[in-house]
């Protein structure tokens, strides 16, 4: 599996080229060559997986953990040591396939979204590094190697956000996404480090004695490696950069806030899900609830954005919050007997990949059409855009949980596990599950159906997007209907044996009686030109609707939290030390310095006598010294 | 000895192609020894373990890695020496350079692998005294001829004081075998005094404080291209071999040693930053930049032998690139416009992006900035010195790195940020010089985050 270092070397070269030479070139030139590497790392990745996978389990009836490639980059001393390589093992094979997926339908798809736009090249540039980051903090060895990519991942999604470089919100958006997640990787650094320290490695399979012996530092280091997925994931209240996110080209979003970049914390937990299970077992609940949380409150906000790349946001962050509550109702590593969690949420990881990103290709190719965001420039948009209407319907069911596109099976076994944990996170999942179909089926009929913007549309008539922007839409909508049916468990499961899916049959029927209730429930509303009920709604419960739209002004209270607080009781105190005590200090060493260096420098007068005598006294004072001692 | 024996080979072929080639073809020379450096380089990279003349010989495998490194130094001398030696008042002895610093070349490779003082002592003098010639090599020049007379008087005292020591060990223990010698030193007054004295001879050539005071005055007038070589090539080799000595034969008296190394790298460091800062004169600049580097280079030696070697090297490759590369830039502008003070350096952004470019990635090199090679072989040195316990030293000298940066950074300031009424003009440099800053920054880039390089000496230290 040596090859397999090409997954990094080709994104990289094909960075290096367009990066350096990209304002040589054509951009046609640049867009295929950024599209014909990501071809190259999709065929390595598939290969990958085809042959982890076919080479089978080993005695113990798990497939191995493979390591190709590992180098020592950085050693301190004994033991300790920073490593580079690649590592296989389901999971990470797994998301190799995602990423590449993913990655080369973006990259084909930016060929008609961005022709004709400024800075093609750097574009490409951009996505290029970005695949590699990505791909490196997956196959990551060890758990510095993952931050070091985990970073380059935020780099280049400060990047991709702020493309548009010349539309202030744009830049601020790619401000506050860096800065957000910054401060959330802060934790995950003093994370790493407590793990390093008490552990003796970064590797992720640490000496049992070591980590019996760190006693409860293990569970403080788990938990502050989960702050800094919580921030790459968007969980609440760190979600307040995503949204903003979507300032970013419409591509980018599907790629990076949608279907790979985001689920890194949900990686990542699964990633340490051994140690959590063993180590730090009453730190998973909190992360279920947190996770429950942010499910209901961004599904909540989902319901009334006019928006539809936030509404498609929030969606995302609902969804992620899925994830997370599955990976924290684990209780043990054994998938028949409370580690169903861990394989559903990676496969809800896998399934919401494609249909996210197919949701927001569409929703590109939508904005394309019409030139707006914004849900009431929409409307009717079926007859226009025939194309982007079915795979987009198709995604929603999925979404939906509606039977058998791919979201209803990995739904199902996250319902399931959330019941195995307790009734009450199961029926508050399905109510949340009931949320989603209701908000998607909303944006559906406002985009498709429902009242048609007919004056904007008679100036400039809407049209099916072109063949490169539709075909990646057509083989995502493809992947869509029979992901689901792919023996997941199989593949990944907890503790790596193989573990048969199977449909719970009460749980699959309220779930899909919920999921069918709510998309009616939002027919009802949303389908017809005139929206009575909707409105009557709006203004019976303005105080909620508003509060709602405006996200519930979580992001007013982290911009009071910091200018108030944060900034006037903690930075200008420390802002004060700085400059006087802090600057003072250097100035005065540099003064010396400068004082020093003029006062000595009789020493150097170019008289070689004098030399030969400083070259002799230093020899007996040294002497001296040593003879003394 | 395939290493040694190559460098002369090559110094014979120059030697007689000197003698055969007509006035109007000498330039032919410069492919010629560019060429045959570099397939001496290349055909004894893979290193060797070998010992010879009864012992008197040792070449070990990180000895040779290190005789490739400064094969590599000189090459780089040598790609940067083209405009120079073309001027009209020195083409007619372009042969002669070349002959002279292959010999400082081969006494420097005897240097490193001697095991024996006497043959040690004939490599210093072989690596010293062709020196000598090339820091005089614009004789009629003023600055030329003073720095040489300077350098010549210093050298000649310090081997004194160096063979001093050596007849004290005689003394003491009745051999000069570094491997009969080490046993009998347990550390009383008369070794302590050999060690100061065998150590004070080698740190002049090291140019530690205070047995450094030749150094600005030497590289001020020495042709801008052996200033290079006496900063970069000559003092990584009499680094490595300080070390192979203070291991090798002062072994049994480490705490002493120590001492010795801790109270120089404080002092060398600290000084060579102080009077860094008020130098206006770019190649007198570099001459406290590279004592104040020394200091770090000694770092490696209070780490232990394998570690401590390993990182020793790794520094000295790292800084053999760097250093060149501002070397390179110093003499390509001094050709071109005969200016080599900082305020002239103004504006050269402006004018010669590209070079401005490639010093300044080669300052933060040297500052220690990552991700640049610099910082990484920085961070050896201190891990060496580090996990031997000698925490006061370490910090002393991560201090003193801020300092640096500043007088660094002074250069990088009057490149991009000062503007100047009379910027350098812009020139294109020619085809030797432009591949040896090409070879410095692909050094000054990948050097750092390739790891192997390190992985390599340490797994060399390890057999």
């Amino acid at each position: 599996m040596e090859y397999t270092i090409l997954l990094l070397i080709l994104p990289l070269l094909s960075f290096l080229l367009l990066g350096l030479l990209g304002s040589y070139m054509k951009p046609k030139v640049a867009g295929i060559i950024g599209t014909l590497s990501l071809v190259g790392i999709a065929v390595v990745s598939y290969l990958t997986a085809y042959n982890y996978f076919a080479a089978g389990r080993n005695a113990e009836g798990v497939f191995p953990t493979l390591m190709p490639h590992n180098w020592k980059w950085l050693p301190f001393g004994e033991g300790l040591s920073i490593d580079l390589g690649v590592m296989l093992d389901p999971i990470s094979v797994m998301m190799l396939v995602v990423i590449s997926t993913v990655s080369l339908m973006v990259h084909i798809y930016s060929l008609g979204y961005t022709k004709g736009e400024r800075g093609f090249q750097r574009y490409y540039a951009f996505l290029s590094l970005f695949t590699m980051s990505m791909l490196g903090l997956v196959v990551a060895t060890n758990i510095f190697q993952m931050y070091i990519f985990w970073e380059l991942v935020g780099v280049s999604s400060y990047l991709l956000i702020g493309f548009y470089y010349t539309k202030p919100a744009a830049i601020a958006a790619s401000k506050k996404a860096f800065i957000v997640t910054r401060f959330a990787d802060l934790g995950f650094l003093i994370g790493i480090l407590i793990y390093g320290f008490y552990t003796g490695t970064f590797s992720f399979e640490p000496n049992t004695a070591h980590l019996i012996s760190a006693g409860a530092m293990i569970p403080l280091a788990l938990s502050l490696m989960f702050v800094g997925g919580a921030g790459k994931s968007a969980m609440f209240p760190l979600h307040i950069w995503l949204p903003d996110a979507m300032e970013g080209p419409t591509p980018v979003s599907a790629l990076i806030h949608a279907a790979t970049m985001v689920v890194a914390g949900v990686f990542l937990v699964a990633r340490m899900f051994p140690l959590f299970i063993d180590y730090a077992p009453e730190v998973l609940p909190w992360i279920a609830y947190i996770g429950a949380f942010t499910a209901l409150y961004a599904a909540a906000v989902a319901c009334v954005q006019s928006d539809i790349k936030r509404v498609l946001a929030f969606s995302t962050i609902s969804q992620i919050g899925f994830m997370m509550v599955a990976l924290g109702v684990s209780t043990s590593m054994d998938p028949h007997n409370g580690g169903l969690g861990y394989m559903a949420s990676m496969f809800h990881l896998f399934t919401h990949a494609m249909f996210k990103a197919l949701l927001f290709l569409g929703a590109g190719s939508i904005i394309h059409a019409v030139h707006s965001n914004e849900m009431s420039a929409m409307g009717g948009l079926r007859r226009y855009m025939p194309v982007t209407h079915i795979t987009f319907l198709i995604a929603c069911l999925a979404i939906a949980g509606i039977w058998p596109l791919s979201g209803f099976f990995s739904k199902d076994e996250i319902l399931a596990a959330c019941f195995d944990f307790s009734p009450l996170m199961g029926w508050t999942m399905t109510a949340i599950a009931g949320m989603t179909a209701f908000y998607m089926f909303r944006l559906y009929y406002c985009i498709f159906w429902g009242k048609e913007n007919k004056e904007l549309h008679k100036a400039h008539t809407p049209k099916e997007s072109p063949l490169t922007m539709t075909l990646p839409l057509m083989i995502l909508a493809v992947i869509t209907c029979v992901a689901g049916f792919i023996p997941f468990g199989e593949f990944v499961s907890s503790n790596g044996t193989a573990y048969h899916i199977h449909i719970d049959a009460t749980t699959a029927t309220i779930s899909l009686v919920v999921a069918m209730c709510s998309i009616a429930l939002a027919t009802l509303v949303y389908a017809r030109s005139k929206q009575p009920i909707a409105e009557a709604l709006a203004t019976r419960f303005s105080g909620l609707h508003t509060a709602a739209y405006n996200r519930f002004y979580i992001d007013k209270a982290w911009l009071f939290v910091t200018k108030q607080i944060i900034f006037r009781c903690i930075s200008t105190p420390i802002a004060w030390f700085d400059k006087h005590i802090i600057d003072g200090f250097f100035n005065m060493s540099a003064r010396c310095t400068a004082y020093l260096a003029e006062k000595i420098k009789w020493m150097q007068n170019s008289h070689i006598q004098q030399y030969c005598i400083w070259f002799l006294a230093g020899t007996v004072v040294l002497t001296i010294i040593l003879l003394i001692l | 000895m395939r290493q040694e024996l190559g460098v002369i080979v090559v110094f014979l072929i120059m030697f007689v192609c000197d003698l055969l080639l007509p006035e109007n073809r000498r330039k032919l020379l410069h492919p010629i020894a560019c060429i045959l450096l570099t397939v001496q380089m290349l055909i004894t990279i893979v290193p060797t373990d070998v010992t010879l003349f009864g012992g008197m010989y040792h070449s070990t495998p990180i000895a040779s890695a290190l005789k490739t490194i400064l094969s590599f130094g000189t090459l780089l001398a040598f790609l940067q020496c083209t405009d120079w030696l073309n001027r009209e008042d020195s083409k007619h002895k372009i042969g002669e350079f070349y002959t002279l610093s292959l010999s400082t070349l081969i006494g420097m490779y005897f240097m490193v692998s001697a095991d024996h003082f006497l043959l040690f002592f004939l490599g210093l003098e072989l690596a010293t005294v062709p020196m000598a010639c090339l820091v005089a090599f614009d004789k009629y020049k003023e600055h030329s001829g003073e720095a040489a007379a300077k350098f010549i008087l210093y050298a000649l005292f310090s081997s004194g004081i160096f063979l001093y020591g050596v007849s004290l060990l005689y003394g003491a223990t009745g051999s000069l075998y570094f491997a009969d010698v080490a046993p009998k030193l347990h550390g009383c007054e008369l070794q302590i005094l050999a060690m100061v004295f065998v150590f004070a001879g080698l740190a002049f050539k090291l140019s530690l404080v205070p047995f450094h005071l030749w150094t600005a005055d030497t590289y001020q007038g020495a042709p801008t291209v052996v200033g290079g070589m006496l900063s970069a090539v000559s003092k990584g080799a009499a680094a490595f071999a300080l070390m192979t000595v203070l291991v090798k034969v002062f072994g049994n008296m480490i705490a002493l040693s120590s001492t010795m190394l801790s109270i120089i790298i404080v002092v060398t460091i600290t000084i060579g930053n102080l009077f860094a800062i008020r130098q206006r004169n770019m190649k007198r600049f570099m001459a406290f930049s590279s004592i104040s580097q020394a200091g770090y280079i000694l770092l490696a030696m209070l780490g232990n032998p394998a570690q401590g070697t390993a990182s020793l090297v790794y520094y000295i490759v790292v800084y053999v690139v760097a250093n060149m590369a501002v070397f390179g830039i110093i003499n390509a502008i001094e050709q071109k416009s005969d200016r080599v003070l900082r305020d002239d350096y103004k504006g050269l952004y402006a004018t010669n992006p590209k070079l401005a470019l490639v010093m300044t990635l080669a300052l933060f090199s040297l500052a220690g900035i990552p991700p640049f090679a610099g910082f990484f072989s920085k961070f050896m040195v201190f891990a060496a010195a580090f996990n031997e316990g000698h925490y006061l030293v370490v910090f002393l000298a991560l201090i003193n790195t801020v300092i640096s940066l500043y007088y660094y950074l002074l250069v990088v300031k009057a490149m991009y940020i000062d503007s100047s009424e009379n910027p350098i003009p812009a020139f294109k440099s020619n085809w030797y010089m432009r591949i040896s800053l090409l070879l410095s920054l692909a050094g000054i880039l990948t050097f750092g985050l390739v790891s192997c390089l390190y992985q390599t000496f340490s797994s060399l230290m390890v057999n």
